[in-house]
């Protein structure tokens, strides 16, 4: 017979990253609305180190400078709910709400959608817009991994073996920033993205000066469209808006799978780019 | 036989709340995975992955530990009886023999039974199965190419050709010649997943010789047939009772068979009880779906916009065994002409075989895949005669006295003007056409509708043929037990008997008391499928408990026993008489003729109508079709319990909706390659409109108070509604479903934006 | 592992593998059947419970993760033979038909009640409130419609109390 899973649950932070140090081929679990699913049919674990609800990693707290530091314990309702991430980082909070129906948004982490690193992690592309970084830690120390450098493959990250995610940190956004969110799914709650996209543009004086476009479910991990940013720098709104159709043409391989094809993919994305300039409100 | 006068009874046409709700609200009803079992044992099945080829042996991997465990492993080699599913043909194995042909994916060719769940999987995987691969086919043109023969010379595992108004093809070409139009299309509907939300369950146990099956089914008879060849047993040696069964449309009409026969031959040699609860993945993946169809039709007019003739030919892929296909693809053509007005009619069916899972029953059993061909080509001849579509339809409906396509006169209980007067009545302004979301998304907005028909009860002789019974009997405390076979998979057949009965009797519905069907103590009432249980079978339970009440009140006078029916029945039993029960036998109404052979005359004892309208809006930056309004107009005969009834039609439309916009199965190579739940989606509360539904009632006068069938009929027409309001959104024709955001992507070309 | 924890009020305790299923343990172990299984991955919501308040879905949720905590599964609902208002009005409304979703969808909808997550709400925001808040658990009888209806009269009811 399979020797029974070992479990622990730390006390606090300190314990987390001695068990993780000790222990890297242990599950590290959260709220298991990833690594759950069809749990009859996957491998036992030798061992579970439980991590939701622990202590110090879970407040959605004021960072310096005006930015906002999310714990990774934070589930998406604590996140869809924050007033602070709605009004200055909607596109987290906007994924957040979006993200399959109440239960797996009461259960479902930050962290735990940062760890995983799915291609259609819900919240991937709005953190790679906002600038995020991520802040992991271990007994070694701490250290902060800007969330462009974050994903190294597919379901691969920089995370090492003895680290944790413990953090989410979202810079300020500089003043006249506009920002989008645009989930399509399978269906219109409890589905899997087809496509998504989150923007960060920042207009000044009528005209496009910065732009981070973020796109998932595009490719085997979240992307900026660095090609669509450079196109639109210095445009005005609908100048930009064909600018960035423009420069969505392959800018994207996207897969056929059995949610979607790459050509639907493909045309989406470029609408909702394009959408994202000429919308700006 | 008598028509039933149609009076003002007391509980039928009253919402009396559901016999089984409290239960169901307090999860107190048991299902079969509720069940328990002193010692159960878990089985799992060893499926092919191979979609066509012959089974050379099997590896068993020594790494589990079988003896230890003691799990026990079956192939077919331990079949007692027959190898086979019994059903129409006999074609279909239980598990396929060493040295046998293996006809598709996850086809079940071992079992495995162990004493816990993990167990049993582990074992399942433990097992490898040898297989020499043949090549497979999976389309309907390479089926009838024939290159590949699974079965006959053909492929072709049934056809049917219906004529009327001419002889022979070359008339009928020189009508369609002769006229002023002609609208020719090519239509094409997906296979479609029941998703009930109670996986196929079922457990077996043998007890001094006899084997005792409950589970999750539809039709408790069916698998008492299938069980009897199987095992090789009499009657009386196997019993099949119904648990609680959470959904079936369809999808536990035959199906249910195959997996008692699995959970009987492991209990038979583990010599202990077993359970076989499918995985949603291994459901999706293994069990029946509704046949996808191709349609070509050829709508002639002449002039004045009158139909001259109707041509279709319609096929469907039938997968790897007959199973049900017959019978499906005759709803199909019995449906395929529409309920229009046209003397002159060709419709020619063919269903064939190919590698995937065999296809089966679903909900509405071969119309929806032929109502939707006709359904938009009334809607192109509109367009093209710029007339109002509900005004086109009203033209050229069918009413009292007109003949169908099998020249069928119609007689009583034809809701046609009803359903589509209470459309038109409620259809106000349709949506203002160009828009834009909060989002900055162009949005275009359509209407469509549709007006269809649905034959209640089996087809031509067949409740002739069924001869379905149904018994009541006075038991003791005062009440009565309503003994069928009709199971309630959650349409509300217990509550509906009780409401009938109750009025019958004229008892308090309290002392009504619905038997859980099982082989033993209720008589064949027919299957649970067709829209039948109530016009048929309800009639059968209104005139036995008319008899058991007339027998009582007699007695009653005879032995000078005064009081309510109630009283007499409480009376009765402690007198120590031989219980009094009744059995009553379906006869079908006078005048209905039905010739199998030209497949002419009365295809339906009665037809249920409706008419529906959808408003859509589809978002031109990711091309999702969002449904703003659904109205269903159906003409039930009568509400016998209208909550239930509204459900009934409400459920129904919904998974019309889904199979028109979101479902979809998508084969890879024979497999199903979205088999989860994540992947193989039906609609939720936030993809359902606010559904609008209205019931009209123009009685039947040979079903209870004039009821007719319900269940099947709200899944006919919307997805025509649906097509028709994307084509009128987009300007351009849809002529296949689902209408996937991927489809609408694709048909940019052809947008006519207004 | 030993797991303690509270189910409907009661403690209970539980000799389980903490990766084992919470489904399987109300089930299985604690023979609450009453919380019933559709898909195993957390996306039908049959299995709806609530773990320390907010509504989950059992077939995701570790046995390990369950100690200490609270859960309330369907069989607590009601208050001995007193259904809770959404159980009644699903009865009375025909919001359950075959009935195997009903018990996921009568938790769900009395944390949505109970939280008044629905308050002050015009009826047409509420019955679209209705629709997201409920969108985790799948019905393939009602098409929902009567479902929303019945949610709807259990908060009038709980409104008016």
């Amino acid at each position: 017979m399979t020797p029974e899973t070992a479990y622990t649950r730390p006390r606090d932070l300190a314990e987390a990253l001695a068990v993780r140090a000790a222990q890297p081929s242990w599950m590290v679990l959260a709220g298991g609305t990833d690594l759950m699913v069809s749990a009859i049919h996957k491998r036992v674990p030798a061992g579970i180190l439980d991590l939701w609800r622990l202590p110090g990693v879970g407040a959605i707290t004021e960072g310096a400078g005006g930015g906002l530091v999310i714990g990774a314990g934070a589930t998406w309702l604590e996140i869809g709910r924050d007033a602070r991430v709605a009004k200055a980082w909607s596109p987290l909070a906007l994924a957040a709400r979006e993200i399959g129906a109440l239960q797996i948004q009461a259960r479902g982490t930050l962290g735990g959608n940062i760890g995983t690193s799915s291609p259609v992690g819900d919240s991937l592309p709005a953190l790679l817009a906002l600038d995020a970084e991520i802040e992991v830690a271990s007994v070694r120390g701490r250290r902060r991994v800007p969330y462009a450098a974050w994903c190294t493959g597919y379901r691969t990250t920089a995370l090492a073996a003895d680290e944790l995610i413990v953090a989410a940190h979202l810079p300020p956004l500089a003043a006249g920033t506009h920002l989008a969110w645009r989930k399509v799914g399978t269906r219109r709650a409890q589905s899997i993205s087809k496509v998504m996209g989150a923007a960060a543009m920042r207009v000044e004086c009528g005209v496009v000066t910065d732009a981070r476009i973020a796109l998932g479910a595009v490719a085997d991990r979240p992307i900026r469209i660095a090609a669509v940013e450079q196109a639109v720098r210095g445009l005005a709104r609908a100048a930009a808006a064909e600018a960035a159709r423009a420069a969505m043409r392959g800018a994207i391989r996207p897969i056929d799978d059995v949610r979607s094809s790459a050509s639907y993919r493909d045309l989406v994305a470029e609408n909702l780019v394009a959408r994202f300039f000429s919308g700006m409100i | 036989m008598e028509p039933r006068a149609v009076g003002a009874p007391a509980t039928v046409g009253t919402s009396l709340p559901r016999v089984d709700g409290v239960a169901k609200v307090t999860g107190r009803a048991r299902y079969l995975d509720d069940l328990d079992a002193p010692g159960v044992w878990y089985g799992a099945t060893v499926r092919s992955k191979i979609p066509h080829g012959v089974l050379d042996g099997f590896d068993l991997d020594p790494g589990y530990d079988w003896a230890g465990t003691g799990t026990v492993f079956v192939t077919a080699a331990d079949i007692p009886g027959k190898n086979m599913i019994l059903l129409i043909e006999e074609d279909q194995v239980a598990l396929v023999p060493v040295g046998g042909r293996v006809m598709h994916v996850d086809e079940a060719l071992a079992l495995v039974a162990a004493p816990t769940k993990a167990l049993a999987i582990a074992a399942c995987a433990a097992v490898t199965p040898r297989i020499t691969v043949k090549p497979a086919i999976f389309t309907m043109d390479a089926a009838l190419a024939a290159e590949v023969k699974l079965y006959g010379d053909d492929n072709v595992y049934k056809q049917f050709l219906i004529r009327k108004g001419h002889a022979r093809d070359a008339e009928f070409e020189a009508i369609v010649a002769g006229a002023a139009h002609v609208i020719e299309g090519e239509y094409v509907t997906g296979a479609q997943e029941q998703m009930y939300i109670e996986p196929q369950a079922m457990m077996a146990e043998w007890r001094e010789g006899r084997c005792y099956i409950v589970g999750s089914m539809q039709c408790p008879y069916y698998v008492h047939k299938a069980m009897k060849a199987l095992l090789g047993c009499g009657p009386t040696d196997v019993v099949i009772a119904q648990s609680v069964t959470g959904g079936g449309f369809g999808g536990k009409e035959e199906y249910p068979s195959m997996l008692a026969g699995h959970v009987a031959l492991l209990a038979h040699k583990a010599q202990r009880a077993v359970k076989i609860v499918y995985e949603r993945d291994e459901d999706i993946a293994a069990t029946t779906k509704r046949h996808p169809a191709r349609t070509r039709h050829r709508l002639a007019v002449d002039a004045a916009g009158e139909i001259v003739a109707i041509d279709v030919d319609c096929v469907m892929d039938g997968g790897a065994y007959l199973t049900l296909s017959p019978v499906v693809l005759s709803r199909g053509v019995l449906h395929a002409a529409g309920p229009y007005r046209c003397a002159v009619t060709r419709v020619r069916g063919r269903c064939v075989a190919t590698n995937h899972p065999p296809h089966g029953a679903f909900r509405g059993f071969g119309a929806p895949q032929t109502t939707f061909p006709y359904e938009r080509q009334i809607e192109k001849l509109a367009v093209l005669r710029g007339e109002d579509p509900l005004a086109l339809r009203t033209r050229l409906a069918l009413r009292k006295g007109d003949s169908t396509a099998t020249s069928q006169i119609l007689g009583a209980s034809v809701g046609s003007d009803e359903v589509l007067t209470a459309i038109r009545d409620c259809a106000g302004t349709p949506p203002v056409r160009a828009g834009v979301a909060a989002n900055g998304s162009p949005l275009r907005r359509g209407r469509g509708v549709c007006f269809y028909f649905h034959g209640a009860g089996f087809t031509g002789s067949g409740e002739a043929r069924l001869a379905g019974r149904a018994q009541v009997a006075v038991v003791a405390g005062g009440r009565f037990e309503v003994r069928a076979s009709s199971t309630d998979i959650g349409q509300g057949a217990i509550t509906m008997f009780t409401q009938i009965a109750s009025d019958a009797l004229n008892v308090d519905p309290a002392r009504v008391v619905v038997v859980d069907p099982n082989t033993r103590d209720v008589p064949d009432s027919g299957p649970t499928v067709a829209s039948r249980t109530c016009m048929v079978v309800g009639g059968v339970v209104d005139r036995c408990c008319r008899r058991v009440r007339g027998r009582l009140e007699a007695w009653g006078r005879e032995h000078g026993v005064t009081g309510d029916l109630a009283a007499l029945a409480n009376a009765y039993v402690e007198s120590g008489a031989p219980e009094l029960a009744d059995m009553v036998q379906y006869e079908p109404p006078p005048g209905i003729a039905w010739d199998d052979a030209t497949y002419t005359g009365a295809a339906y004892p009665v037809f249920g109508w409706g008419a529906c309208l959808v408003d859509v809006e589809v978002d031109l930056d990711t091309y999702e079709v969002k449904l703003l309004r659904c109205v269903q107009a159906i003409d039930v005969g009568k509400a016998i319990n209208p909550i239930i009834v509204k459900g009934q039609i409400e459920g129904g439309t919904l998974q019309a909706l889904g199979w028109a916009l979101l479902e979809n199965i998508v084969y890879r190579e024979g497999r199903v390659a979205n088999a989860s739940m994540t992947n193989c989606i039906v609609p939720t509360f936030a993809d359902a409109p606010e559904l609008e539904t209205i019931m009209v009632e123009v009685p039947y006068p040979f079903g209870p108070s004039g009821a007719k069938g319900v269940g099947e009929i709200p899944m006919d027409g919307p997805a025509a509604a649906v097509a028709n309001a994307v084509s009128d959104a987009l300007g351009c024709a849809f002529d296949e479903i689902p209408i996937l955001p991927e489809v609408v992507a694709a048909s940019r070309d052809r947008w006519r934006l207004a | 592992m030993k797991i303690e924890l509270e189910v409907n009020g009661q403690p209970r305790t539980a000799e389980v593998s903490p990766w084992a299923r919470l489904l399987d343990v109300l089930r299985e172990d604690l023979r609450l059947t009453g919380t019933k299984e559709g898909c195993g991955e957390g996306e039908c919501g049959a299995c709806s419970v609530l773990l320390d308040g907010e509504v989950v879905n059992a077939c995701i949720v570790a046995a390990g993760q369950c100690h200490g905590r609270r859960v309330v599964t369907v069989e607590g609902l009601a208050r001995g033979e007193v259904l809770h208002a959404v159980q009644r009005a699903l009865v009375a409304c025909g919001g359950a038909q075959c009935g195997i979703c009903t018990p996921g969808i009568a938790v769900c909808a009395a944390h949505v009640i109970d939280r008044k997550l629905l308050a002050g709400k015009p009826v047409a925001e509420a019955r679209a409130a209705v629709r997201e808040l409920l969108a985790g658990n799948i019905c393939r009888c009602t098409g929902y419609q009567l479902i929303v209806d019945a949610v709807l009269v259990a908060v009038d009811e709980v409104g008016d109390s």
